[in-house]
Order: C-alpha cells, then sequence, then structure tokens
C-alpha cells in the first residue's frame, strides 16, 4: 500500500539522508586528492592506495582483524547457541538473573568491559609470573575479550528465532524413536539455523568493528585496524588512512548489498 | 527439568565463560578500587577509600572538596541528552518516511540506513575531521555533539522504524472519523504506539552516547572531556588504576540505574526486546 507523505516529510528525509551520507562521500573524495595536508583540492590521485597497500603494518593489522573476529566468531556461536538452546529448552528458575548476566555485555559501556578485562589480565599475568608462567600475548587476550561481548548476542539471537516453538517438537521425535542427539540434529538444529547464522554474521561485524575493547586488551605490540586507524588518527590526518577508511567503507557497502539480495525473501509466483 | 549434566551441556559453557570473563573482572576492578597507585607495580596496598573520595570530588592534595568530577559527569549527562535529543528529532520523523514507502523504496532506504549503521564506528567519526576542519571547529564541543548524533542517528531509527512498521492505521481514522484535529489525533492514536520504539531507540542512544569516549577523544578537545575520557586517561597517561577503576563503577552504576528503572516499568520483556 503506498501512502503520501507530506512533502516538508519528505524534505526531511532527504536532509537526514544527506547528512548521513556526506562524511562517507567527503571521505572517499579526499583519499583521491593529491595533496598531503589536503584540506583543499589538489588534483586527482590514486597514490595513496599505493601508499597503504605498501605500509607492512596495514598488512599485518588487517591479517589480525580477520583472524580474531574469524576464531572469536567461532567460538562465541557455539558457546551462544548452546545458552539460546538451553534458554528455550528448560523452565529456569534463575530465569530473570540469566538474563540479567546476558544483557550486561550489551549494556554496559564498552570502556568499563575493557578496562576491567585490562586489570583482570594483568591480575592473572602476576600470578602466572609467580608461577614462573608468562603470558603476554595480544592476539589471545583480544580473542577471549571479543568472545565475551559476542556470546550474548548469539544466545539471544538464537533463543528469539526459537520463541515460536514449543518442546513439544523435541518430545514428538523422541516419541517417534529419535535418539536424543538425533532429535537435537534432525529437528532442533535445523529450525535454530537462521538464528544461529544470524547471531554469527553479527559476531563477527561486531568483532571486526570494535575498537574500544580491543583497545584496552590489546597490550603494544598487537593492533587491529580499528586500533590502527585511531593511533594514526591522533598523530594528524593523513590522505592513506583516508584511501583505507574509503576501502573499509567500499567492503561495507558490498557486503551489506550482498547480503541483502541473498537473505530477500523469493518472489511468490 | 535441568539436571547437572544437561546443565553443562547447554547452557553451563557459556554461564562459565561470562563468569569468568566479565563478573571475575569486575570483582578484580572493585578490589583495584580500593587499593592505591604505585610507582613499580601498577597497584598496591594498602586499603583505602581515597579513590572514591576523590570521585566524588575530594581532592586530598588540598584536602577540600570540589565540583570538579560532578562537573565531568554533568556535560557527559547533558551531551549524552542532548545528542540523543537531536537523534529524536532527526529520526522520528524520517521513520514515518520510510514505513509509508512502496516495499520496493523501503527496502533501499532501509540498506542505506544500514550502511552507515554498519560501517566502522572509528572512520565515520574520523570523517567528521575533514569536514569540520576547514571551519575551525576540531577540536571543540560542537565537532563532538555533531560526531555523536551521526554516529548514532541509526541506532536510534530503526527501532522506532519497527515500531511504526507494526502501528494500526485505522485507530488514526477512528480518531479522525471522530472529530479530533491533526495533532490531538497524532498524540492520542498514533504516538502511544510508537512508545516501545521510541523509547529503546533513547536507550540505545544515551547509553552508548553517556559512555564514549572516542568521539570527545578524536573531535572534541581536553577541555571538554567526558567521564569516558577521564576514565580513559586513568589507564593511558595518568596511569591511576584505583581512580580509574572506581570512576568506571559509578559510570557503570548510572547505566544499570536508568536500565533497572526502565526494566521497573517495561519488564523483562522490553528488556530483551532492547536487543
Amino acid at each position: 500500500m503506498i501512502r503520501r507523505t507530506h512533502p516538508a516529510l519528505t524534505a526531511w528525509a532527504w536532509l537526514v539522508y544527506a547528512f548521513l551520507y556526506l562524511p562517507i562521500i567527503v571521505l572517499v573524495v579526499f583519499s583521491f586528492n593529491d595533496s598531503r595536508f589536503g584540506a583543499t583540492w589538489a588534483g586527482f590521485t590514486t597514490k595513496w592506495y599505493g601508499v597503504l597497500f605498501a605500509r607492512a603494518d596495514v598488512r599485518e593489522a588487517l591479517a589480525h582483524t580477520l583472524e580474531i573476529a574469524l576464531l572469536s566468531t567461532l567460538v562465541s556461536t557455539v558457546l551462544g547457541t548452546l545458552v539460546g538452546l538451553g534458554l528455550w529448552r528448560y523452565t529456569l528458575r534463575f530465569r530473570t538473573a540469566l538474563t540479567g548476566l546476558l544483557v550486561l555485555p550489551i549494556v554496559i559501556p564498552d570502556v568499563v568491559m575493557g578496562v576491567s578485562l585490562l586489570m583482570f589480565y594483568s591480575f592473572v599475568r602476576a600470578g602466572l609470573e609467580r608461577l614462573g608462567w608468562t603470558f603476554d600475548n595480544g592476539f589471545w587476550t583480544v580473542l577471549l575479550a571479543h568472545v565475551t561481548f559476542q556470546i550474548s548476542y548469539v544466545a539471544l539471537t538464537v533463543r528469539s528465532r526459537l520463541a515460536g516453538y514449543g518442546p513439544e517438537l523435541e518430545e514428538a521425535a523422541r516419541d517417534l524413536g529419535a535418539t536424543g542427539l538425533r532429535s537435537f540434529t534432525h529437528v532442533v538444529l535445523p529450525l535454530a539455523l537462521p538464528g544461529v547464522l544470524a547471531g554469527a554474521l553479527l559476531a563477527f561485524t561486531l568483532s571486526l568493528d570494535d575498537f574500544v575493547v580491543t583497545y584496552f586488551t590489546s597490550g603494544s605490540g598487537f593492533s587491529t585496524l580499528p586500533v590502527l586507524i585511531y593511533t594514526n588518527v591522533k598523530r594528524g590526518v593523513t590522505p592513506d588512512i583516508n584511501a583505507l577508511s574509503a576501502l573499509l567503507v567500499l567492503v561495507t557497502v558490498v557486503a551489506i548489498v550482498a547480503a541483502n539480495a541473498l537473505l530477500r525473501p523469493r518472489r511468490q509466483p | 527439568m535441568l539436571t547437572v549434566r544437561r546443565f553443562f551441556a547447554t547452557l553451563g559453557p557459556g554461564v562459565l565463560w561470562l563468569a569468568v570473563f566479565l563478573i571475575v573482572p569486575a570483582l578484580v576492578m572493585l578490589g583495584y578500587s580500593f587499593l592505591t597507585r604505585t610507582d613499580l607495580a601498577q597497584v598496591g596496598g594498602p586499603w583505602t577509600l581515597e579513590s572514591w573520595q576523590r570521585v566524588f570530588g575530594y581532592d586530598a592534595l588540598f584536602q577540600e572538596w570540589t565540583a570538579d568530577n560532578a562537573r565531568v559527569l554533568w556535560r557527559s549527562v547533558w551531551v549524552a541528552g542532548l545528542s540523543t535529543a537531536l537523534c529524536v528529532l532527526m529520526g522520528y520523523p524520517l521513520a514515518f518516511y520510510i514505513a509509508r514507502q512502496d516495499a520496493r523504496r523501503k527496502n533501499l532506504l532501509l540498506l542505506l540506513l544500514i550502511i552507515p549503521f554498519w560501517t566502522n564506528f572509528l572512520i565515520r567519526v574520523y570523517a567528521w575531521i575533514l569536514i569540520l576542519r576547514p571551519f575551525d571547529l576540531v577540536p571543540s564541543l560542537t565537532a563532538t555533539l555533531l560526531g555523536m548524533v551521526y554516529a548514532f542517528v541509526p541506532f536510534f531509527v530503526l527501532p522506532v522504524y519497527s515500531s511504526v512498521e507494526k502501528i494500526d492505521w485505522r485507530l488514526l481514522e477512528a480518531a479522525q472519523d471522530l472529530g479530533a484535529p491533526p495533532a490531538r489525533a497524532f498524540m492520542t492514536a498514533v504516538f502511544p504506539q510508537t512508545l516501545p520504539g521510541l523509547v529503546a531507540g533513547i536507550l540505545l542512544t544515551f547509553i552508548p552516547a553517556l559512555g564514549t569516549f572516542v568521539v570527545s577523544d578524536i573531535l572534541g578537545g581536553a577541555k571538554t572531556a567526558l567521564v569516558g575520557n577521564l576514565i580513559q586517561n586513568q589507564f593511558g597517561q595518568a596511569g591511576d588504576w584505583p581512580y580509574g577503576s572506581a570512576l568506571s563503577f559509578l559510570l557503570m552504576g548510572v547505566v544499570l540505574l536508568g536500565l533497572w528503572g526502565y526494566a521497573r516499568t517495561a519488564g523483562q520483556k522490553g528488556l530483551e526486546e532492547l536487543v
């Protein structure tokens, strides 16, 4: 159904969209600007992309970002799916407390989560050093931190996917002779799968995007792309960071358009 | 029935993970907030209330109470509040505009809203430097506000949109048939139906805005420090973990108190709808 909208509302909507896209357009345009300190246009160039690809620290940070995102998504999807299934399957005495625990990583400010993990790691490190072990690896500290904020998103996505189904489904499968494992793999898991995939996708993008928690937990000598961008921006605006940002925007656009095309429901004949 | 064995096969691993990496760190932080900064190690004894006194404004050097922290907290609250209000102003009408398009356009407009939503947060904030620098606005409080509105407005529009989508427009027609003037018809027949989305959108904007240090760090200056910057500084240059811990608890307390109030009115379902 098409309803007419007031011209003022239409104009307002266009203004908001212009506001949303202005910075992104400026960013892309400036990545092609042939000026070192450029707030002014000095001609078209692609050299900043060349400068960017020649930087070893950028390539290394990109690899770290992807490794962390893939591994943490794998772990958090397994753990989160199991939590989501448990929330759906059982009547729990401490349901409110459990919901609170799951909502906590989502609602507490990420700076608080970051600094508390920083101190926790330092505490554990001190303990391990007394035992003669060293624990100084940015990869692991960041990975464990990412899984911590991802679990809740996966669990809640899986649970809301299953919310419409009752436990009768699994009971029916059991009555028809399926073993516990078989009823799980053949009945429950296929029903939960879209939720599991959506949760995994969410977890993956959250990991790619995270700056604050990574910043506090990575220690020195380990950085992901967001941390690298931050430290570069703090030193001053450089055109190769414009190029990196423009590329990341491009990747986001392609990924979203592709996901949208894949996930769109098929048109009924 | 949840037996111990079933617990460990389903909820157990995830709950244990959160206990170890969420609850234990919070307890470590609580412990550290009662210690003091030392030269060699980061923190050490003896146990003291000093950091907590400082959080509430006690200046140990001059032995007097100051309003410095109260000012920072107040500034954080009103900056977050003002940017949330601007998000409402921009986003609330937009949600109606999108909801009233035909399916094709609706899909496109939502896609255009989701692209900035998923674009890296840091990049979106950084882009404003490029725009505002020629106007000599970086660093400034105005730039911080602009950056916050820009960063959070998609978080606001999406939940409001999902409420507007579900509106029963027949109520509006009924109100109009009964002779209500447009403004009154909107306020009584439409606005209440958007309340769940509106409240969720406000919380999803206000909470991250209250805790952020990235926007104010990149776009604001030292003069416009927010509580997030104050915390970050204790774990950076200042190197005062106990004080930073106590400040973190203050920020967390404010957020959890707000959510508790929301949960009291909206119930557990409302809390789950937030995510």
